[in-house]
């Protein structure tokens, strides 16, 4: 029958990991969110000044994650910054995210008409009342479906911080396969891990969604 | 009071408005018709500041429109103004809509906004529809929140840019009841239209524009019933 060595301390272990990779994905969405957020107004407001930002941009969005990490870290070691992995994880991840939010914000933005921003500057409010109050909740709406996906594929992307030594979900995985060898049983179960971690934000992106959708 | 001064306007090298002058008289309703493309929109969105002028000037109560010193903001509160696309704000309830800006611009405290926001809107007859949203609403009835949006702001002049244009038939006759009852109440009121019945009916004067000019002006029945030029003749004909 049905035997294995998988011992409840070993589940311990991949939850410890799994709460790690939430840490790096929640930090690493919010630093990308508030970046993507003021370069894609940036990019929305100035469009032809910020083609070199969108260059830049470009180099985050096509360099492999992977070797961006590399990159990050030894960095750190040869400006002698002597940042935590955890931190270097972060940023770097969070700088990939703002290459991407940034126009998944700029496209939130575009997508408002421009009658409408007119219609609520003719009624007298400033720019900034009308960024606030108009473009960006309806620029939101636009946008919301893709800042999902993002935040869905930067959870996934956080396994590769591995690479600089994090003990997050897939690399405690690692150590127990090398103990007990048995595979398969354990990648099923981190792919489990994942599943639900990913399903839970997404349920709770729908349910926002929905409740957008009952009014427009 | 409105003084338009020889203005042009000029999209690049397209020059669409050619040296206009026009007064508008506080309590006046001022109708402009003409063909498209005649300048005659453009003309209206330079009256508060949303399109820039290349020469000449327009005053509104004195206040140069076009002068960088000018606060547009404080000024478009005066200005109300109702666009061919309605505009309604799709993700703020009708009520809200009229809101906004009251709270925003004016600071109004929520209470205040909320009465002016009833008040306004039952004026044009929404008041069953204050916590619908706009997409739940017809055109007409867009169009009607479009007017209140604007009159809650309590402006002393209203500017209508085609504002029945894009109205199905059976709906343009709600939105031009409401603009009469407007008239009415001794609002000055500039029209964009291409509804010349309308025009004759609530208009002091009525404006032909013709190639970026006024080609004809005067009292409804001297422009509209006796042109005394051939092309405004022609154009009244065209569109009949």
């Amino acid at each position: 029958m049905f035997e294995t060595s998988f011992t409840r301390t070993d589940f311990l272990i991949l939850l410890n990991g799994a709460w790690l990779t939430l840490q790096l994905t929640f930090w690493a969405v919010l630093i990308g969110t508030l970046g993507g957020i003021v370069l894609g107004w940036l990019r929305n407001a100035q469009p032809r000044l910020t083609i070199p930002l969108g260059w830049l941009l470009d180099v985050f969005r096509t360099v492999p994650l992977l070797i961006q990490f590399v990159l990050a870290n030894s960095l750190n070691s040869i400006l002698g910054l002597h940042w935590p992995i955890m931190l270097i994880g972060c940023v770097t991840l969070g700088l990939y995210c703002s290459a991407y939010c940034t126009d998944i914000v700029r496209s939130g933005l575009d997508a408002v008409s421009p009658n409408l921003r007119r219609a609520a500057r003719s009624l007298g409010m400033t720019y900034w009342q009308e960024l606030f109050n108009i473009s960006a909740p309806l620029a939101t709406r636009v946008a919301f479906p893709s800042w999902l996906n993002m935040t869905l594929a930067a959870m996934k992307d956080t396994a590769l911080v591995m690479w600089l030594g994090l003990a997050e979900l897939l690399r405690s995985s690692q150590y127990i396969i090398t103990r007990i060898q048995e595979p398969l049983l354990v990648l099923c179960i981190v792919g489990l891990i994942y599943y639900v971690m990913s399903w839970a934000i997404a349920w709770c992106g729908a349910r926002i969604e929905r409740r957008w959708n009952t009014n427009d | 009071m409105i003084n338009i001064h020889q203005v042009h306007k000029s999209f690049g090298e397209l020059e669409v408005v050619k040296g206009v002058s026009l007064d508008v008289e506080k309590g006046e309703v001022l109708s402009i018709i003409g063909g498209s493309g005649s300048g005659k929109s453009t003309l209206l969105m330079c009256i508060n500041g949303l399109e820039s002028i290349q020469g000449g000037s327009i005053k509104v109560d004195g206040v140069d429109v076009h002068n960088p010193k000018t606060d547009l903001n404080l000024l478009r509160q005066k200005i109300g103004i109702v666009f061919q696309q309605w505009n309604a704000f799709p993700h703020l309830t009708v009520m809200e809509n009229v809101m906004l800006a009251p709270r925003k611009v004016l600071g109004r405290s929520r209470q205040e906004a909320e009465e002016e926001a009833v008040r306004q809107l039952k004026h044009v007859g929404l008041g069953e529809k204050l916590n619908v949203f706009p997409t739940k609403l017809s055109g007409g009835q867009q169009q009607r929140m479009a007017i209140a949006r604007a009159l809650a702001m309590s402006p002393d002049y209203m500017l209508f840019d085609e504002a029945t244009s894009a109205l199905d038939p059976q709906l343009v006759g709600e939105v031009l009841d409401t603009m009469r009852m407007l008239a009415e109440d001794g609002m000055t009121m500039v029209l964009v239209t291409h509804e010349i019945a309308f025009a004759r009916e609530v208009s002091d004067r009525v404006a032909f524009f013709r190639q970026g000019l006024i080609h004809e002006i005067g009292t409804p029945d001297e422009v509209i019933r006796n042109p005394s030029k051939p092309e405004t003749a022609a154009f009244l004909k065209s569109i009949k």
